[in-house]
């Protein structure tokens, strides 16, 4: 068999790009020490707003921008449950997933029926007909941008070093002047931009339109990639690259005649069970940032 | 000059309860510039509360702060610092995965670029000003608790302020360090800026404070000119006999108790007790003051005989531990250097040395945190070089390590934290007896006067307290071999005597028990043997009755006599 690697490898930067850009906001929230399960729901709102406003408007770009607000208000919504008020982070996550989700679909059912819709609006790929350089832009903001410039946010900036002192040690980043509420804010508010953006790129480059299943467990994926790529940078988008090559392999297997026989649904499940296989093996005895679940208020 | 200065800080009728205690009741502090303004006082009689309140910290129910004349809300720490007060904490605040030189950075970083080039270099150069030595590019976690607190120093001292709060920064520090300390602290306050200095040496108080105050159960009680006070005088003041004239102290206080106060803070006892005026009978134990167990407690009274205890080491029979050959390797020269040291059933053997020489390293291997990389640990007969955490405490093991933090789960209540290492033992079938549980923590908490509702979160209890309850947890289980690392570290006066006392009772009881300690006094008041660690080597072996002072200092410096 012919096997057509420069097309695996092209899905594979893909696929990789939402999980790239939702799994780097999840290390923006873990850092501060907040674990954010709203991440499912953020990257639905963010696919599911940025469709409509492009649908409305016509412009992809003011449906990024959409989106981008979405998810500002998601990590909002977030922060207050858990740094203000304190809530419970699986409850507050899950919770903010569960409103997130019935939300869009709820307003999707009102405007459009509930039926799929699809925007003409839509970002095309760069470089058309190179092979793994025809990506979509987001694809190369993703690694080109978005993961050197946060690589280099964690470890060289004051915004960094103050992110990374309040996820380990809340009590020493106050008695030093940091403001611990307002760092987590901060964190939990960009982190939500970015998986917004995550969601964003399903509806407006992938596909082009806007599906019930859109994220299909893409955000519990990063969750996981976060873990085991214990909150740094290039492991995590490692990670996600890896994810991107099974489902791209699993894409190419489906279509190809010698696994006919094979199970549809065993396949779609393989990139799954890569990545779960992959947080056994390299995920056990983590470290978590030290204040990792809690919420911090003074004496 | 026109007119009076303000003072530099003034705290007025500050009030600050948690729950039903009241932790600072109406004080009023008046720090002036230039001054060192020594707070003292039992444990949990409110100090640290105090500090943190006015470092932004902690809020109070309400009292007013002023800076320089100036009425002051300190909302945070941010705050504070720009008031231009710095903290040292009493619990540190550093961030453990970060390096030295980030650590420093923290207090006043942006947001944009940081320059870790040009903060260490200034780290080194503010440290070779203080004249400690640190190493800029460890990362804290990996430090013992005493280079922490160095780390601390520098810190506090790395930003210019005008207020420097140092919550018991020496409790951990080696005498050289102090020295450094205080020198730093004398150039800085004739320059005009103001120390409040908390502490539970005295010695150390009458050498640097200016003036003196006393807070007991929150509330000051006195506040007056050092200058000619002794140590024996503090000490009456905190537990509560009155002074009058020149230092004679009148109230009745026990002579029994007079001299544990004595005896800890290093004096002479029967010296002293001549100077206090006679016992006019034992207070009823177990009321009131009760930090000042030694009169309740017969042990104490055997034990106030300092200097003479040799102890009733039996060597013939098999070591309570015996540590062989001990070697731990790291990336560069070995952290243990074949170490043997055997502790024979009854007998308190004293590790000394400076910090950083592998005093960490030593307890981690001990407690099984660490595995040697050759060399073998024996607790009487048992061979536990190989066995987890768990059956090394099966085996008679007690631990009580240097880091207080990290040997209690700050979230959980002190009852729960006190029964966590044998839960085993309040078993009923699958169950845990709640009530037997609930007896036994009352009785510990009885026994070691620990300061606080069974069910707070132990991270709510004052340093001093926190220490009662890791060491309450250890002694509870009449461990064979006892490993304790810093037992007094933050302890008042009469709860370190009570602590030697429980200490010499375990060992009387035929336990062998391993101290860990860079407070000199404290090992040669307690031990009855002497080793010495340097640079992961021993490199002396003593017996505590003939040593002297000199000679240790010596070793722990690594100039073998
Ligand atoms: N957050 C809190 N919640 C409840 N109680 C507290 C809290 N913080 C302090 N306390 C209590 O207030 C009292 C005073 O504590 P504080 O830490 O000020 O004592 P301290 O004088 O510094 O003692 P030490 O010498 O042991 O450090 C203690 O009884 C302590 O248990
Ligand atoms: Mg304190």
């Amino acid at each position: 068999m012919d096997f057509p690697l420069l097309a695996v490898l092209a899905a594979t930067l893909t696929i990789a790009t939402p999980l790239v850009w939702a799994a780097l906001g999840a290390i923006l929230n873990e850092r501060t020490g907040i674990m954010n399960l709203g991440i499912e729901g953020t990257m639905y709102a963010g696919a599911f707003v940025g469709f409509l406003t492009a649908a409305y408007t016509d412009s992809a770009l003011l449906g990024i921008a959409a989106a981008i607000v979405a998810g500002l208000v998601a990590g909002l919504l977030m922060a207050v449950l858990t740094v203000t008020l304190g809530v419970n982070q699986h409850v507050a996550g899950i919770g903010t997933t569960l409103l997130l989700v019935a939300a869009s679909d709820f307003t999707n059912r009102l405007l459009f029926s509930g039926g799929s819709q699809t925007v003409t609006a839509k970002f095309d790929r760069w470089f058309p007909g190179t092979g793994v350089f025809a990506q979509y832009p987001m694809t190369y903001v993703a690694f080109l941008i978005l993961a050197p410039a946060l690589w280099w946010v964690l470890r060289s900036s004051g915004f960094g070093l103050r992110l990374r002192a309040v996820g380990e040690n809340p009590e020493a980043a106050d008695a030093a002047g940091i403001p611990v509420a307002s760092t987590r804010y901060a964190a939990l508010m960009f982190g939500g931009a970015f998986m917004a953006i995550g969601g964003a790129f399903l509806t407006l480059s992938l596909l082009g339109s806007f599906t019930l299943d859109i994220v299909s467990g893409r955000g519990w994926i990063c969750i996981a990639l976060v873990i085991f790529g214990r909150w740094r940078v290039w492991p995590v988008v490692a990670g996600a690259l890896l994810f991107g090559f099974a489902d791209a392999l699993q894409l190419q297997l489906a279509i190809s005649p010698m696994f006919s026989a094979v199970p549809n649904e065993l396949l779609i499940a393989f990139p799954y069970i890569v990545v779960i296989a992959a947080l056994a093996i390299w995920g056990r005895g983590v470290r978590y940032p030290g204040s990792y679940l809690t919420p911090y208020r003074r004496a | 000059m026109t007119g009076v200065r303000p003072p530099l800080a003034e705290l007025r009728a500050i009030t600050k309860t948690f729950g039903a205690l009241v932790a600072n009741d109406s004080i009023d502090l008046v720090v002036q510039p230039g001054e060192v303004h020594a707070l003292l006082g039992e444990n949990g009689a409110g100090k640290s509360t105090l500090t943190r309140i006015l470092y932004g910290l902690s809020q109070p129910d309400s009292g007013e702060i002023s800076i320089e004349g100036t009425v002051r809300k300190m909302s945070s720490p941010a705050d504070a610092m720009a008031a231009g007060i710095g903290m040292v904490t009493q619990e540190f605040s550093l961030v453990g995965t970060m390096t030295v030189t980030e650590n420093l950075m923290l207090a006043g970083v942006g947001i944009g670029r940081i320059n870790r080039v040009a903060a260490r270099t200034r780290a080194l150069e503010a440290a070779a000003r203080i004249g400690v030595s640190i190493n800029p590019d460890a990362v804290v976690e990996t430090l013992s608790v005493g280079e922490r607190q160095r780390v601390e120093i520098v810190k506090a001292l790395f930003h210019d302020c005008r207020l420097l709060i140092l919550d018991e920064p020496t409790a951990v520090l080696v005498p050289q360090d102090v020295g450094m300390l205080f020198d730093s602290i004398r150039r800085l306050t004739a320059d005009g800026m103001g120390v409040i200095f908390i502490s539970h040496k005295l010695h150390e108080v009458v050498e640097i404070a200016g003036r003196v105050s006393i807070l007991r159960r929150g509330k000051i009680v006195a506040s007056v000119p050092a200058a000619g006070l002794e140590p024996r005088q503090i000490a009456a003041m905190m537990v509560g006999a009155e002074v009058v004239a020149h230092g004679g102290i009148t109230e009745a206080v026990s002579t029994v108790e007079a001299d544990a106060l004595a005896t800890s803070i290093g004096l002479e006892p029967s010296a002293v007790s001549t100077a206090l005026v006679a016992p006019a009978g034992d207070r009823p134990p177990g009321v009131g003051r009760a930090t000042t167990v030694s009169s309740a407690t017969p042990a104490a009274t055997a034990s106030t005989a300092v200097a003479a205890t040799s102890g009733r080491a039996n060597t013939a029979s098999v070591p309570a531990l015996a540590i062989r050959d001990l070697t731990l390797r790291g990336s560069g020269a070995p952290l243990l250097d074949t170490v043997s040291i055997t502790v024979a059933p009854g007998e308190i053997v004293g590790v000394a040395g400076v910090s950083g020489n592998g005093q960490t390293e030593l307890v981690s291997v001990l407690c099984g945190m660490a595995e040697p990389t050759s060399g073998s640990i024996q607790i009487g007969r048992v061979d536990i070089t190989a066995l987890g955490v768990v059956e090394r405490i099966r085996a008679g093991l007690g631990r009580l390590t240097e880091d207080r933090r990290g040997s209690v789960i700050p979230n959980l209540s002190v009852e729960q934290n006190l029964v966590l290492e044998d839960l085993d033992t309040f078993r009923r079938g699958p169950f845990l007896s709640r009530t037997r549980m609930r007896t036994h923590v009352h009785q510990l908490m009885q026994r070691f006067d620990i300061r606080a509702n069974a069910t707070d979160p132990i991270r709510s209890l004052s340093g001093g307290n926190m220490q009662k309850v890791l060491l309450a947890r250890a002694l509870s289980r009449n461990p064979r071999a006892l490993v304790a690392s810093q037992p007094t570290r933050g302890l008042d006066v009469g709860a370190c005597e009570y602590v030697y006392s429980q200490l010499r009772g375990l060992r009387d009881d035929g336990a062998g028990v391993l101290v860990i300690s860079e407070d000199l006094d404290e090992l040669l008041g307690l031990c009855d043997r002497i080793v010495v660690l340097f640079s992961g080597r021993i490199i002396g072996d003593v017996m505590a009755a003939d040593a002297s002072r000199e000679e240790l200092g010596l070793l722990m410096t690594g100039q073998a006599a």
